[in-house]
Order: C-alpha cells, then sequence, then structure tokens
C-alpha cells in the first residue's frame, strides 16, 4: 500500500526539486539586467508597432536609440508626432529630433467630373487588378487615381477615403506610415510635410494635349508657374510640375496662375 | 540502415503535423511570414531533440523500475517546460539575436502537442535493442518534417496573401485550411516510399 503513493510522490517530486534547483540557480546565473531606457522609451512610443520609423516595431526602436542615442537626431516617431518626440528626447537627454508632422497626399485629381471612362470595370475591387488592364484601369488617363480603395484597404488608421472616386487623405487622421505609399500601383502617393499646404495635384506625365484630352483638371507642363515663382521652388520636368517644398513659401502666386487649376493654394 | 528509415518515417511518411495532425496550433499560427515559420520550426526541432532523449531516460530508468508508466503524460510535461525555460534563460545571455528571433516562440513551445507527442510515441521503443538512438531518430525526424510543413504552408500563403484573384470569403484563414488540406493529400503519396 505505501509504496503505491509513496513512489510517485518521491519520484515526480525530486524531479519537480531537481529542475526547481536547476532553473533557480540559472536564473541567476544567466540574469540579463534590463534595458531601463529602453523600457521608459517603449511606455513613451505609441504601441502601433506600424514600422515606419524604419525599424521593426516600437520595441525595436526603443532599444535602438537606448543603446545609440545618435540615431534620434534623424530618426523619430512620425506617429507620435511633436509631444512624443520631446518626450523620447527627455529620457535620452538629448536635443529633440525634428518632427514635422507629415501626411500623405494623393497627386491626382480625376474625380468623375474631371475625367472619362474608357469602359465599365466589373473585376476585383482592387486597384492592382484593375492597374492589369489595358490603359490601366478604366479612366482615360492612365497615370489617374483608379479609385478602387487598395490604399484605404492598406491604411491602419482610416484616414483615407474615397471621394468621387478618388482618394482623399484626412491629414488629421494620417500619421504618414508610408503603407498607401507602397501598395498603390500608380505611384500617386507623396508623402508631404503638413504645413506645405501648396502642392500640385497631378501626376500626368503625358504632352499638354493628351492631358488636354483625358482630364480637365490635369497639369499641362506650361510652365507658367515656375515663371511666376519668386522663390524658384517649381521645376517643370517631364510635363509636370514639382514643387520644391523646403524651397516654397506658400505665396499662392502659382496657384493663381496656373491655367488648369492644377496647383492647389493655401 | 534503420536508423535512417525511422528518420525519413517520421519527417516524411508519419510527418506528425500533414499525416498524425498534431501541432496544428503553430501550424496555422505562425505561418504568415516564411522567417517566422522557419524560426518556430527550429525552435521545436531543437527542444524536441533534447526533451525526447531526457523523458526516455526518465522512463526508462525511473518510472518503469518503480511500475509509474501511468504518470508518464505529468512527468513528461514537467521535463519539457523545465528545459524550455532553461533554454529559453541560457539563450537570453549567451545567444542575443537568437533569442530575439525565437522569443516568442518558446514559451509557446512548452505546450506544442508534437513535442509531448514524440516523448510519448518514443516510450513504444524502450523494448527495442538501441531505443535511445531510435528516439533520437524519431525525434529528429518529427522535428525537421515539423520545420518542413510550417516553411512549406508559409511560403505557400505568402504568394497568395493579398493576391487580388482571391475572393474576400476565402481571404486569410479559410485559404490556408484548403492548402493544408491539399498538403495533406500530398504528403500521403509519400505513404509507399518504405
Amino acid at each position: 500500500m505505501l509504496p503505491e503513493i509513496l513512489y510517485p510522490f518521491i519520484s515526480i517530486g525530486a524531479l519537480a526539486l531537481c529542475f526547481g534547483a536547476l532553473l533557480g540557480f540559472s536564473a541567476k546565473k544567466f540574469a540579463v539586467v534590463p534595458n531601463e531606457k529602453a523600457e521608459r522609451i517603449k511606455g513613451i512610443l505609441p504601441g502601433a508597432n506600424c514600422a515606419a520609423c524604419g525599424y521593426a516595431g516600437c520595441a525595436a526602436f526603443a532599444l535602438a536609440v537606448a543603446e545609440e542615442p545618435g540615431i534620434y537626431t534623424y530618426t523619430t516617431c512620425p506617429v507620435g508626432g511633436p509631444d512624443t518626440a520631446a518626450a523620447i528626447a527627455r529620457v535620452l537627454g538629448v536635443e529633440a529630433a525634428a518632427a514635422n508632422r507629415c501626411a500623405a497626399f494623393i497627386k491626382c485629381n480625376g474625380k468623375d467630373e474631371n475625367v472619362k471612362r474608357n469602359y465599365i470595370y466589373d473585376g476585383p475591387k482592387s486597384c492592382i487588378a484593375a492597374s492589369q488592364l489595358a490603359t490601366g484601369g478604366n479612366k482615360s488617363c492612365a497615370y489617374s487615381c483608379i479609385g478602387l480603395a487598395s490604399c484605404k484597404n492598406a491604411c491602419p488608421f482610416d484616414a483615407i477615403r474615397i471621394v468621387d472616386s478618388i482618394a482623399v487623405v484626412n491629414p488629421k487622421k494620417c500619421m504618414a506610415c508610408g503603407k498607401c505609399v507602397a501598395v498603390c500601383p500608380k505611384k500617386l502617393i507623396e508623402i508631404v510635410p503638413n504645413k506645405n499646404r501648396v502642392r500640385v495635384l497631378c501626376n500626368s506625365g503625358d504632352t499638354s494635349k493628351l492631358v488636354r484630352a483625358n482630364c480637365r483638371a490635369g497639369c499641362i507642363g506650361c510652365t507658367l508657374c515656375q515663371k511666376a515663382c519668386e522663390a524658384g521652388a517649381i521645376t517643370v520636368k517631364d510635363n509636370i510640375a514639382h514643387i520644391d517644398y523646403e524651397k516654397c513659401t506658400l505665396c499662392n502666386k502659382c496657384a493663381q496662375k496656373c491655367p488648369a487649376k492644377a496647383i492647389i493654394g493655401a | 540502415m534503420n536508423i535512417i528509415l525511422m528518420f525519413v518515417s517520421a519527417a516524411l511518411i508519419n510527418n506528425y503535423v500533414l499525416t498524425q495532425f498534431l501541432g496544428m496550433c503553430p501550424f496555422f499560427g505562425v505561418t504568415k511570414k516564411v522567417d517566422a515559420a522557419a524560426g518556430m520550426g527550429i525552435s521545436v526541432l531543437f527542444v524536441t531533440t533534447l526533451s525526447s532523449v531526457l523523458t526516455l531516460v526518465f522512463y526508462v530508468y525511473v518510472l518503469r523500475p518503480l511500475g509509474l508508466e501511468y504518470l508518464q503524460t505529468p512527468a513528461f510535461i514537467l521535463i519539457i517546460a523545465s528545459i524550455v525555460q532553461f533554454v529559453e534563460l541560457y539563450m537570453k545571455k549567451s545567444l542575443g539575436s537568437l533569442y530575439s528571433t525565437l522569443g516568442i516562440y518558446l514559451p509557446m513551445i512548452t505546450v506544442n502537442c508534437v513535442i509531448l507527442g514524440v516523448a510519448l510515441i518514443n516510450t513504444r521503443y524502450v523494448s527495442d535493442e538501441h531505443p535511445f538512438l531510435e528516439a533520437l531518430a524519431n525525434s529528429v525526424g518529427a522535428g525537421a518534417g515539423f520545420l518542413l510543413a510550417l516553411v512549406l504552408l508559409a511560403a505557400i500563403r505568402e504568394k497568395y496573401e493579398n493576391h487580388p484573384d482571391v475572393p474576400w470569403i476565402f481571404q486569410g484563414f479559410p485559404l490556408a485550411l484548403f492548402s493544408a488540406g491539399l498538403m495533406s493529400i500530398a504528403f500521403m503519396g509519400f505513404q509507399g516510399l518504405i
């Protein structure tokens, strides 16, 4: 009677005791000092793990800046904005990285009123699928936003809406993580500083004749804006105007001059 | 020769995931990306090799002489859990980069049914000529088969992830179930190999 109870008790008990001692001993021997700064920075970060900073997630970013604060002078958390940047800088004891709030911007005004439809599209609701077809989507302009919401579906912050069959970004919700930039098959999306509100609302590389035929709001590459700009911020290259956001003084002269109304003013 | 056959049998013919249907949770849980699947597979290969030998030692030299075979499940779980904990502690200190790769998968292995299944099946070999060698071949085969199944499914899932031709009702998990079923049928083709 006794062995039947005693043997299991002793054998399993001894096994558990051995392993307990081994684990207790090894926990002391292999103890790792946790990085206190990294833990504090991780607490400050938003925890969205969107990887917009270029690291695998918030924990990876926290560890990287804690171990090497020099990184922080040029990389910061674009999602957290200036408050988070300042809080992390306090933990690190360095100057806050310049955290300009940026947002995605879709360089197209191919609304239903401005473009025509080449054919009726009834395929999968995906810009990637539609862009494989003839003329790259059913809108008359081959550069136009297809409006099938691939960017909207990719957005983790619910910042993109489809209005009049083009995508529109809400800059208040946008965290500039760049997921939509990667997904857009037309390469229409750009990350732009929020304060630079003078922008070219077109991405067409077509000549003026083709643009006029296909879209009522497209940039025709006439260079009037380039001549009007006193700060030298605008260059017209490959039939499309580009604004240098560093040089732009938000004077609005280009927007007033543009005959196609392809530049939006501040 | 027999040992090699046992390895092939455990890895392909009686693949623990695709023909015996053990370890389904990591099979679907961590097969979204090939790197993660490979990390999980290698962790399981490592732990199952280590734990199956130790559990068999305990079974042969303690449980069987005392007539306590009925205690094998709790005893094996105890041993596996302790080994996983120990390996985790050791890795964190000495193999930092490997730890950060496997980090989240290691604790999950404690309750992985492939590892307990291998340990329990290994007790069949105690009356054979070389029980430990056979158990080792079986466990390494089981781990390799698990790694293979995970990496294969992850590679398939990566291919059709975000593919526009997939109807939305099949996107993600449902199509993973279909793929796993087809893989299982394919692995049945190994039946006549030995």
